[in-house]
């Protein structure tokens, strides 16, 4: 439904116009599509792959699943592409249920896991395999082709083989094919998990910069919590089949809400407290926070090293800071940072990272040695001590 | 100056000794075999080629290949056994790319049996198992009665000593050279490839044809030309089953031997079939990279 605008043929401002308002009018047009998964449960013999599972994606949004292996998450994504047909539930686009439409129906983008680009085609016969099954006429497909080539800053390797392709270069290719037909839904499967490191951290910012100019809604699945806090407005955290939470990258580091997300995203440890009405206490002591304790009376207090610091004795305003007493017994040198190991009253091993700057080496602690650790009140997060069962 | 020098050889000279060594011993290894092929395959087809250009006065002369030239039964007899091999090579694909298919989609330990009953022929005598067919296809043979019992048909088919005999048993004895490659190549191609496929709006009958045949084409391709060559030499089915209606290359050789111990005449046929496989070979490979057809990537 494109509406018709001849265009000019001389002028180029005019036909400079005649762009921009395509542009406006396609990208309205062209709009994202939101996903409405509900309830969705698949079962392999006694063992849930997904439980229950209900999820909205927004309109344009770029939601991560994150969990470790085995969690359900690649299972849920397969759901989505129609790969795999769960026991029950419901699945939407837009306002379509597609929980039972084939695969080839679907017309969304998937980059798989390990491309699987397909080996007997050039870089261009494979981003135009989609246009092809689409019947898109040959100038116009070969236009979009080398269009979306430049896009993933391959332009002009269109005649390469497969097997010429560096990792990074196929994992463009496998993004242009995805991409080339301009398809409201993209769904990514770990797709830099077969990267170098520095190759992954670029293609992070790439994928994003991409998802920002192509505005498709975007579900991309990784076990890579660093990964997943880069690049996502939002992060669905799944375990045994379940959405433990789902929140802004923020929002899931600062506030978890139960002991898995804290301890699957980013390093805690996790120090038990007791909780006599609206007051947490640990070791005798009342702590502030400027929290709401959560419903359970099961808590325990979550310490992320990089938030708590060891104090100097100099240190004169305490305010608004809690303040415990720990035993050091470890010290590793870790280049940008230290970090520190120490146990509190009770046993409770408790893990501080500061970092280094000239000088802060040699006054670091020793083995044995009694430091005073400061919280503030503000990074104080007591958060229920169980699994995840929401 | 020399002290210099033989800082810098410190262990050069032992090194290149160790991999000179080295590379004996692995052509050793290879020794025995090359020995084989020089005694058993060289030898004979120089002598072979030798002999077929010797004439009946034992001196050299051209006359074993201007008899094939001249006879029209020769030129007969090269079409005919192009003919049957084309057949049954055509036949195997249509039989073995289909149950290929369904092997390599199979669960590992079920496509494992199947593929046991497929090498089972194998492991009995080629000659039982041609003799095997005689007595079902024969005039009073098993398929007959039975099918006149059922009332198939009511006289006797004649499914023997004829064309139709030896391709069933040529089909039969070599569908395992063409399922045996085909399935490799299947079991090769990544699942995600066909996933990939689906997603990007190929209906299953689209991807096979863009995705999977494509990349099977390899192993169709080497297994077809398994089966076509080796039909081309074939001698006891054909001989067996076609009941000396059905000439082929082969059985004109044995025959030449036999009844007319033309050695000469026998040569010059073998040479000219040798050339001939030769040549299908090398038009094959001019479309494919010889690696690819043994089932290399």
């Amino acid at each position: 439904m494109q509406p018709n605008l001849s265009q000019p043929k001389s002028n180029i401002a005019l036909r400079l116009f005649y762009d921009v308002l395509k542009g406006i009018i396609l990208s309205k047009h062209q709009v994202a599509l939101p996903i409405t998964v509900s309830n969705v449960t698949k079962t392999y013999g006694a063992v849930y792959a997904l439980d229950d599972v209900s999820i909205d994606v927004k309109s344009g949004e770029f939601l991560t699943l994150l969990g470790p292996s085995g969690s359900g998450k690649t299972t849920l994504l397969m759901v989505l592409a129609g790969f795999t047909r769960p026991d029950r539930g419901s699945l939407k686009f837009g306002d379509t249920e597609v929980i039972r439409t084939p695969p080839h129906l679907r017309d969304v983008g998937m980059v798989f896991q390990n491309y699987a680009l397909f080996p007997h085609m050039t870089v261009a016969d494979n981003v135009g395999y989609p246009l092809r099954l689409r019947n898109v006429p040959k100038q116009e497909a070969a236009d979009r082709i080398e269009k979306t080539l430049e896009t993933v800053q391959l332009g002009g390797y269109g005649d390469r083989g497969i097997n010429q392709l560096s990792g990074g270069q196929k994992q463009r290719v496998a993004l242009a094919r995805a991409i080339v037909f301009e398809p409201r839904i993209l769904l990514m499967d770990e797709p830099l998990s077969a990267l170098d490191k520095k190759l992954r951290d670029r293609m992070q910012i790439e994928l994003r910069h991409l998802h920002e100019k192509l505005g498709m809604t975007t579900v991309y699945v990784t076990h890579d919590q660093r990964e997943a806090l880069t690049m996502s407005d939002r992060i669905a955290v799944i375990n045994h089949g379940k959405v433990m939470q789902l929140a802004t990258p923020e929002q899931l580091y600062d506030k978890p809400e139960n002991r898995f997300v804290a301890d699957f995203i980013g390093d805690s440890s996790f120090v038990p407290v007791t909780r006599k009405s609206d007051n947490i206490i640990f070791d005798g002591t009342v702590l502030q926070t400027k929290q709401n304790l959560p419903e359970s009376s099961n808590l325990v207090l979550m310490v992320r090293p990089e938030r708590i610091r060891l104090l100097d004795v100099t240190d004169a305003n305490t305010n608004e800071i809690n303040l415990f007493q720990a035993i050091v017994t470890e010290v590793v040198y870790q280049g940008e940072s230290y970090l520190l190991y120490a146990k509190l009253t009770g046993n409770i091993e408790i893990a501080v990272r500061g970092a280094i700057r000239d000088g802060t080496v040699k006054n670091l602690p020793k083995n044995g040695d009694t430091v005073t650790l400061g919280l503030e009140a503000g990074d104080t997060v007591v958060i229920s001590d169980d699994e995840g069962n929401n | 100056m020399s002290a210099v020098l033989s800082d810098i050889d410190l262990n050069s000279k032992g090194l290149r000794a160790d991999e000179r060594k080295e590379k004996f011993q692995l052509f050793g290894l290879s020794l025995p075999a090359l020995l084989l092929v020089l005694i058993v395959l060289i030898v004979p087809i120089a002598w072979l080629f030798f002999i077929s250009f010797i004439g009946a006065d034992g001196t050299f002369s051209l006359e074993n290949y201007e008899r094939m030239l001249k006879r029209k039964s020769y030129a007969r007899i090269f079409q005919r056994t192009f003919e049957i091999s084309l057949i049954t090579t055509a036949l195997c694909i249509l039989i073995g790319y289909p149950l290929a298919y369904f092997m390599s989609q199979l669960p590992t330990k079920i496509a494992n049996i199947c593929l046991i009953t497929v090498l089972l022929p194998f492991w009995t005598s080629l000659l039982v198992r041609t003799y095997a067919w005689l007595v079902l296809l024969q005039k009073n043979g098993l398929i007959n009665s039975w099918a006149i019992n059922m009332g198939l048909w009511d006289e006797p088919i004649k499914m023997v000593h004829n064309m139709t005999g030896t391709v069933i048993g040529m089909v039969h004895i070599m569908l395992p050279f063409l399922i045996l490659p085909v399935y490799g190549a299947m079991k090769s191609i990544d699942k995600e490839y066909l996933k990939a496929a689906a997603n990007l709006g190929a209906s299953p009958a689209k991807a096979f044809w863009t995705v999977f045949f494509p990349l099977s084409a390899p192993g169709l391709v080497a297994g077809s030309l398994i089966v076509f060559v080796l039909c081309l030499g074939f001698y006891v089915t054909p001989a067996v089953l076609g009941g000396g209606k059905v000439i082929l290359v082969s059985m004109k050789i044995a025959s030449n031997i036999e009844i007319f111990v033309n050695w000469g005449a026998a040569s010059a046929m073998g040479v000219v079939l040798l050339v001939l496989t030769v040549f299908v070979l090398w038009i094959a490979s001019r479309f494919m990279r010889v690696e690819q057809m043994v089932g290399g990537k």
